[in-house]
């Protein structure tokens, strides 16, 4: 009597995509779009049902200790809540060289030296008095600083950050991306910026891909994608901003409804059922991503123009 | 000064002070607050994290959480001093004539009750003699005008999305026609489809009760659908007060014109997002003269050294030395 039958939510379902080199590539969605657990196959910090992630052409899921160990070091995790993804025992000088120390790198001095130096390359200056602080004594933009100089210090090739600056003030956002931005420049990296924010994306990203209950719906360039949102969920989305603007009169569309449970998505088109544009076909047959420009594909069989 | 026909003002605050005593210190989280607002007026009260606006929002209807006091000033509804009631007429104050909507529905709603039972608690606690059947009645009526089923109503929170339970939120926030509703950060626990659902809801609501709003938020996007005037908070007080239009417009104080212009537009990204140096200030030593001078482009000699004192310009009441 007290036993359920287990239920699958498939948070991911049968998404392709590809990062290039050094670019910044958002997934944008609400919660339950399945873009922080793309974030997190991409580390490898789950593992998929099935298909597979390459990582400079290695299948991530196949690599051997030492290839993973190498993997761990070259791509890193920038998480949201600076609050919980730091030790509130640990000083934040020994959390960020925490890495250097795992991976041994360097002498023991030199750690702490290059410890300092990313203390103050992440804005925490004079970075000797910080490095004995606790993230208590810090402001939450300034604990922010710590996890994506902590993310920083091995050097790694691609990191992907989990939205963050969403715990941040809007004020101190922009500082915050800026130096995520410079940071890029500077050690070549490569991004996965997942939020939910799409004027935070609009400002930061490359390319953007749209997740809709597990799903990539459109996937383009942010200019593109921006310009001319081609799926009905990306224009809803997009029209559902407030803009700062008094003057600005929106013209909106306002889709009926939430997101429906993962456990039993519609048949079709997952967004069919809130869809202003739907016709019998949608529920029907589940549409495949196409091109409708170079590089901008939308998954719908009545993409807006 | 209290415009056509000298009726007073609904609500008028003055000099409003609200202290949090912590182990480091006494924490003036509203120092020194006034204004007044007109019936129908939607107010958009903003400023960054610990600023003092949630505390202001809830020192109107005298539930500022301990170690928080309010210290001095007054608070007039329609005339009367709202600090000098007993807490019996207080208690009827709230929910009846102001009442609150808050950020997280989910802390906010009784999980072990049913959602119409908030409701028939609220119509009893305000009025003992109303009978079940006229409350679980009106309760109905009033699940119609917020989009919500009438047969959710027996539903339990954990049932309700998190756009249903803010629905919720805002209709026992509506539910005995209050006169002046504060709504501190309503929409921001939901996605942006849903907000915009729920913004539109209130709007509609807000007509046609001819509601008076105070609407707490960090964001800039809604104060500029949703409100006809702003009060910018920095460090516990008001640096510049007066009709959204002109405020946007044409920003005087340079922490509002920083705030504006770090608010993410996603319409012109390259204009939007540009940063405010440095951080809020700590509360507990504050510093000295205007509370912004370390951060202000704008800074100059006086700045350090006094307070400046808000003065009229125009439609607008400004706290800044560039004006004196």
């Amino acid at each position: 009597m007290l036993s359920r039958k287990k239920e699958f939510v498939r948070a991911v379902d049968t998404i392709s995509f590809t990062i290039e080199r050094r670019e910044i590539f958002g997934l944008v969605g609400e919660s339950g779009s399945g873009k922080t657990t793309t974030g997190r196959l991409l580390l490898r910090l789950i593992e998929p049902t099935s298909g597979e992630i390459r990582f400079h052409g290695d299948n991530i899921g196949e690599l051997s200790p030492q290839s993973l160990r190498q993997f761990r070091r070259r791509a890193q995790m920038i998480f949201q809540d600076p609050t919980a993804a730091l030790s509130p025992r640990m000083r934040i000088g020994p959390a960020i060289k925490h890495g250097l120390d795992i991976h041994q790198v360097g002498s023991v001095p030199e750690r702490k030296k290059e410890t300092l130096r990313m203390l103050e390359r992440v804005g925490l200056a004079p970075p000797e008095a910080f490095y004995d602080k606790y993230p208590h004594q810090l402001s939450g933009g300034q604990r922010q600083r710590v996890v994506i100089g902590r993310a920083m210090i091995l050097k790694p090739e691609f990191a992907v950050a989990d939205e963050p600056v969403a715990m941040v003030d809007v004020s101190i956002r922009a500082q915050i991306l800026d130096l995520m931005s410079s940071l890029k420049k500077e050690l070549g990296l490569t991004y996965a910026f997942i939020t939910h924010d799409l004027a935070t994306a609009n400002y930061f990203c490359d390319r953007i891909a749209i997740m809709y209950l597990g799903k990539i719906v459109e996937i383009g360039p942010r200019k593109d994608v921006f310009k001319s949102p081609r799926h009905p969920y990306t224009v809803a989305l997009m029209s559902s901003i407030p803009i700062p603007d008094p003057k600005h009169k929106a013209d909106r569309l306002i889709p009926r409804g939430e997101i429906p449970s993962p456990i039993s998505p519609p048949p079709g088109c997952r967004f069919h059922p809130r869809c202003p544009y739907a016709q019998a076909v949608c529920s029907e047959r589940e549409p495949q991503l196409e091109e409708i420009e170079p590089d901008h594909q939308v998954a719908c069989f009545f993409p807006c123009t | 000064m209290w415009g056509l026909g000298q009726m007073p003002p609904l609500l008028n605050v003055q000099e409003l002070v609200v202290q949090y005593s912590t182990l480091r210190g006494e924490v003036r989280a509203v120092n020194d607050v006034s204004f007044s607002l007109e019936t129908a007026a939607t107010l958009g009260l903003v400023g960054e994290s610990a600023c003092g606006k949630s505390t202001l929002g809830f020192s109107i209807l005298r539930i500022v959480p301990p170690p928080g006091r309010t210290v001095a000033g007054k608070i007039e509804l329609q005339g009367v001093n709202l600090l000098n009631l007993p807490l019996e007429e207080m208690r009827r104050i709230r929910g009846g004539q102001v009442s609150m909507i808050f950020q997280d529905p989910m802390t906010s709603l009784n999980p072990l009750m049913r959602i119409r039972d908030h409701f028939i608690e609220l119509f009893q606690t305000h009025d003992p003699s109303i009978k079940k059947e006229d409350a679980l009645g009106r309760t109905t009526k009033l699940f119609d005008a917020l989009g919500i089923a009438g047969d959710r109503i027996e539903d339990y929170p954990h049932q309700f999305s998190g756009g249903m339970r803010q629905r919720v939120m805002i209709g026992l926030a509506l539910a005995l026609d209050p006169k002046l509703v504060i709504a501190d950060e309503p929409t921001t626990s939901l996605d942006v489809i849903v907000e915009a659902q729920v913004l539109e809801l209130l709007k509609l609501l807000k007509e046609k009760h001819r509601l008076t709003l105070i609407l707490i938020t960090h964001n800039i996007g809604i104060v500029a659908e949703m409100t006809d005037r702003v009060a910018v908070m920095y460090a516990g007080q008001i640096v510049e007060i007066g009709p959204t239009g002109d405020m946007f417009g044409d920003p005087l104080h340079p922490y509002t014109k920083g705030l504006l212009e770090s608010a993410p537009n996603v319409l012109h990204p390259e204009q939007s997002m540009r940063p405010i140096p440095g951080n809020p200030p700590d509360l507990v030593s504050p510093p000295a003269g205007c509370k912004f001078h370390p951060r202000c482009p704008k800074v100059f000699k006086p700045c350090p050294l006094r307070e400046p004192l808000p003065i009229s310009q125009g439609s607008r009441l400004v706290a800044c030395h560039l004006y004196d």
